[in-house]
């Protein structure tokens, strides 16, 4: 029932999740953020059951942290964290698969100080990898791709951009069937990742 | 619901006139829904040598690093590129290596040997390998694909003609099937290099 989704501007990227962890009839909790940070430009939106998604994301974030420790503080780029990613999920497939669908979106600096790209790759819980301009993984993509298609274009900015994924929460509010009162928009930039908004404090326990 | 139908993928491969094309569309989806419009399933092997993977996404992306891998491995220790036949029966065993937990792709392969004839071959998903001279299908539509190049076929097409005929065939048999189209590609292989053209088709 999660809702995620990503979307690229002209020097960034923003990652939105519903904050509601349930199950069945229940809701646990109404405060989880399901984007975790995986390095300092980079992040991951995760659907999923509670368990997979939090094995899963903590296994990714702590591998690439390890890289960076084991390799002299090479950061991996974006693309390398997604296939790092893609990887992973292929290799328990056939094992014991995480039925995690996954965003992961990161900011790469070019190196003569311009302003870099943001990059949103989308991954499904089978290890299929593709970079998308936007994307929606959870019910939520009947409602808001076509949002995206009509309103995405190139070179965006982040107010923009902002505003697109604002009327997905929007659409999603008035049509879709599960009431999902709080979403936490997170953004990564040249800044690194920020929380931009949220509905209900994740660190409120 | 079949594993082999969960993405959608369309691919042909022809043979011409001392070249070979191979088609493809370009379309990612999950079921109904169409994820992406330019997803990659035909992959460069060497200069001569390409190879087209329909099935399931996961397997088809894994399958293009393995392939790869063992190409570099062969290329290394050969000091010379793979040609098709070889390479043909490199994919045919790596795939029924998993003969009772496969891996869900029906690739196709076609490129041209080093006397400069062209050649194509195709698998199911346990390797069993069929060679013709003519032209080679794989994907969710095969069927129709089919249909199309028996009728559209004629033998040593020049690389222009050949181009015509494989678009002319992808669209038309992808136009009748959900799971794939969304775009399509097409690339020339002759013996003085590679034309890759990008085709305009219903994006629907």
């Amino acid at each position: 029932m999660d809702s995620i989704f990503g979307v690229t501007y002209n020097g960034g990227v923003i990652i939105a999740a519903d904050q509601t962890n349930a199950r069945s009839i229940l809701i646990y909790q109404n405060n989880l953020d399901k984007i975790s940070e995986l390095s300092s430009h980079s992040m991951m939106g995760c659907a999923g059951p509670n368990a997979d998604f939090v094995n899963f994301t903590q296994y990714i974030q702590k591998s690439l942290q390890l890289y960076e420790f084991s390799n002299d503080g090479l950061k991996l780029s974006t693309k390398a964290q997604a296939n790092f990613c893609r990887g992973e999920l292929a290799k328990a497939l056939r094992k014991g698969p995480y039925q995690v669908n996954v965003l992961l979106g990161g900011y790469d600096a070019k190196k003569d100080g311009e302003v870099g790209d943001g990059s949103l790759y989308l991954m499904d819980y089978l290890g299929s990898m593709q970079k998308v301009n936007f994307g929606v993984q959870g019910y939520a993509s009947n409602f808001c791709l076509s949002i995206f298609d009509r309103e995405w274009k190139e070179g965006l900015n982040e107010a923009q951009a902002l505003e697109i994924v604002d009327h997905c929460i929007g659409e999603l509010a008035k049509r879709f069937l599960i009431a999902q009162p709080n979403f936490l928009i997170k953004v990564v930039d040249k800044d690194g990742v920020r929380v931009h908004k949220f509905g209900s404090d994740p660190e409120d326990n | 619901m079949s594993i082999l139908e969960y993405n959608g993928a369309a691919i042909i491969a022809m043979t011409g006139k001392n070249c070979v094309g191979i088609a493809a569309d370009t379309r990612l989806g999950i079921q109904a829904q169409t994820v992406a419009t330019d997803f990659k399933k035909v992959f460069k092997v060497n200069d001569k040598l390409f190879v087209g993977l329909a099935g399931l996404a996961t397997d088809v992306q894994t399958l293009d690093q393995i392939l790869r891998f063992r190409q570099n491995l062969y290329e290394l220790r050969e000091e010379r590129p793979m040609t098709p036949k070889v390479f043909s029966n490199l994919l045919s065993n790596i795939l029924y290596e998993k003969r009772f937990g496969p891996w869900f792709v029906e690739p196709v392969v076609a490129g041209i040997d080093e006397a400069g004839k062209p050649f194509l071959s195709e698998m199911d998903l346990i390797g069993a390998p069929v060679y013709t001279d003519d032209f080679v299908v794989s994907g969710t539509c095969s069927g129709n694909m089919y249909g199309m190049c028996e009728t559209l076929y004629k033998p040593d097409m020049e690389p222009d003609d050949l181009f015509e005929t494989l678009s002319q065939a992808l669209l038309s048999s992808v136009d009748r099937d959900a799971l794939s189209g969304w775009g399509g590609v097409v690339h020339i292989i002759t013996a003085d290099g590679v034309k890759s053209r990008v085709l305009k088709g219903r994006m629907d």
